[in-house]
């Protein structure tokens, strides 16, 4: 029993992560609708400047903001530069592009500030308030910020005509442009917002799992996931599917034939299962085509 | 007498485009023979595996670009393939030339019984299912009680006879096998495409829902598609296997998968020639890139890419239809 408490425990924390990164994913595909496979190396780079104005002497949380902001001008200004051009090209080619900046991020971060793992600040004490041994500060804090981004995004989308806009230009392009919503900067907007997610995440997760230019090749693809198994269309399904991947994760590898060797498989095979059961994940829309 | 294609009555410099076909078609053949003897050995070793790439491209054109199905996965085909004939030779001591049919066989069964499952999915979650599998086969492939045949970590060496030609080189000996079964798996795919069974993949890629009432039996033909691409992919996985000499698992990583997927869309997405510039690009221009920088050479690729994307939108197939289109003019009189 301890010991399934401790793993799950341990899954929820892991959860935290795939959850944060899950909601920088369906947060670009709200605004795009596409994957951006560069989004946990965006995330990557920006970890990287925070660490860097860090190193230069800024406070933590003059550091944190100014990444923050730097990150959301940072993708408005990949959207502007490199998406605009290719806008009527096949999705695949973008698919390509995406490709592209992973590798480009990826190369330069290595480049600039080299393959050496660096260690990375908490903004949280590192005693817990509580006698447990199950869950660390950080951790807590870290699930604490992303439900409190997925409140704030969860406003930003339900309450504000900026949110509506972006809604409209992500759903029908062609009507909203004729109601006035300028589409281009919406779609600029979805890609600084998710940067500026992305930026969050990886700030948070970097105190975990090290930083350096490789560190979110496995996250990311377990955040991808987590959005699925909840939903690309519901950012609430996406935290929860990225905590269902964590604790699946970790519970797997409890099974005796299994072992932490095939627990990735394991957690894929279920994610694979949950999406024949329901198509459009647990908490997304289900789309319905004309002919 | 059939009705000619009216497009096929175009011509270029006063000849027609059916002539110019035919004269690429074999400009293309005589270089392609002529090319061991112009190069040396190493060289005819990556043009080597530049086919074999495009022959796994043309597996995933065959599904994504004729069929609409996303794969993300077919890294896992290209290791089944290479993995029945490395156990083949290495359990059997079956001779290499024998492995090849077996290898499509064992993948067209994988993918007939992976794309039943994956007719629920569309889009971006049959991505994700298919990446799923490219995941899963390193570890599978690491897996005790598989790793008996498989040899785990280290891998397998494979250990094919040398040339039966006393005047090629294996390197060129092993050249031509793969051009061989390159054209082959060439001409199969396009009599594939172009034929009864090519109509209602296209049709199911582009309409679903009409092609069902039109009565095609989409979840038959989708499901087959994929054993087909998979078969493909696997052939491809067999010749690398034999050409390298050696299978470990950790050479079939889903960055396998997503450079076939860029071969396949900087190739031409639905273009049977386009796999092969596909299959150079993939294998050339990580080499340049790292010849230019070594410290940056990813981030060379990646703009390569975008250069890529960028001239050609529809891959080097679209900029070759552009021009032809540019170029070409009605018959005169």
């Amino acid at each position: 029993m301890d010991l399934f408490l401790q793993q799950l425990f341990g899954g929820l924390a892991t959860g935290a992560i795939y959850a944060s990164i899950a909601l920088a994913v369906v947060m670009i595909y709200q605004a795009i609708d596409h994957f951006n496979f560069a989004q946990g190396e965006m995330a990557m780079f920006s970890t990287f400047i925070a660490w860097q104005l860090l190193d230069w002497g800024f406070p933590y949380w003059a550091a944190f903001f100014a990444c923050i902001v730097i990150s959301f001008l940072g993708g408005v200004a990949i959207e502007r530069i490199v998406f605009k051009p290719i806008h009527n090209a096949p999705v695949l080619s973008h698919i390509i592009v995406f490709i592209a900046l992973f590798s480009i991020f990826n190369s330069v971060a290595g480049f600039i500030w080299d393959y050496t793992i660096k260690a990375y600040p908490s903004p949280f004490p590192s005693e817990t308030p509580f006698e447990t041994t199950l869950i660390g500060m950080h951790q807590l804090g870290m699930i604490a910020i992303v439900l409190a981004m997925l409140g704030a995004i969860y406003v930003f989308f339900r309450f504000t005509s900026v949110g509506l806009a972006m809604r409209a230009a992500a759903a029908n392009p062609v009507s909203a442009r004729l109601v006035g919503v300028s589409v281009d900067w919406m779609l600029a907007l979805g890609w600084g917002l998710a940067a500026a997610i992305g930026a969050v995440a990886g700030m948070l997760i970097a105190p975990i799992v090290f930083l350096e230019p490789n560190m979110m090749l496995g996250i990311l693809l377990y955040g991808f996931a987590g959005a699925v198994v909840g939903g690309l269309t519901s950012p609430g399904g996406a935290v929860v599917g990225g905590f269902l991947v964590g604790v699946i994760e970790n519970l797997a590898s409890l099974v005796p034939f299994i072992g932490s060797e095939l627990k990735l498989t394991v957690a894929l095979v279920l994610i694979v299962g949950v999406l024949l059961v329901r198509p459009f994940g647990l908490f997304g829309r289900v789309v319905v085509n004309r002919v | 007498m059939p009705t000619r294609n009216p497009a096929d009555m175009l011509q270029i410099a006063g000849i027609e485009m059916v002539s110019w076909r035919r004269i690429w078609l074999v400009a293309g053949l005589v270089i392609a023979i002529a090319l061991p003897f112009l190069f040396e050995g190493f060289t005819v070793f990556q043009l080597t595996r530049a086919l074999i790439y495009a022959i796994a491209i043309l597996g995933l054109n065959l599904l994504t670009g004729f069929n609409g199905q996303f794969s993300l996965g077919h890294s896992a085909f290209f290791a089944i393939g290479a993995y029945t004939t490395a156990i083949m030779m290495d359990r059997w001591e079956v001779a290499y030339y024998w492995t090849i049919l077996p290898a499509a066989a064992v993948c067209f069964v994988a993918g007939f019984l992976f794309g039943l499952p994956a007719l629920r999915l569309e889009g971006l979650y049959l991505a994700l299912a298919t990446f799923a599998l490219a995941t899963a086969t390193p570890q599978i492939l690491k897996y005790e009680p598989v790793a008996k045949f498989t040899g785990g970590v280290q891998g397998l060496d494979v250990f094919p006879d040398d040339s039966p030609v006393s005047f090629l080189s294996n390197d060129q000996w092993w050249y031509y096998f793969t051009l061989v079964v390159a054209l082959i798996a060439f001409l199969v795919a396009w009599n594939l495409v172009r034929g009864r069974t090519g109509r209602a993949m296209i049709a199911i890629r582009d309409n679903p829902i009409a092609s069902k009432t039109m009565g095609i039996n989409t979840a038959l033909y989708k499901s087959l598609t994929f054993g087909v691409s998979a078969a493909f992919t696997g052939v491809a996985g067999a010749l690398e296997a034999i050409v390298i000499q050696f299978v470990a698992p950790d050479s079939f990583t889903f960055l396998l998968a997503v450079s076939f997927l860029v071969g396949l869309v900087v190739g031409g997405i639905g273009s049977i020639p386009g796999a092969i510039f596909g299959g150079l690009f993939i294998l050339l221009i990580p080499n340049w890139a790292d010849q230019i920088s070594q410290g940056l050479s990813w981030a060379i690729y990646g703009l390569f890419l975008i250069g890529a994307v960028y001239v050609m939108p529809a891959g080097a197939a679209g900029l070759v239809r552009l021009v032809t289109m540019r170029l070409a003019k009605k018959p005169s009189g």
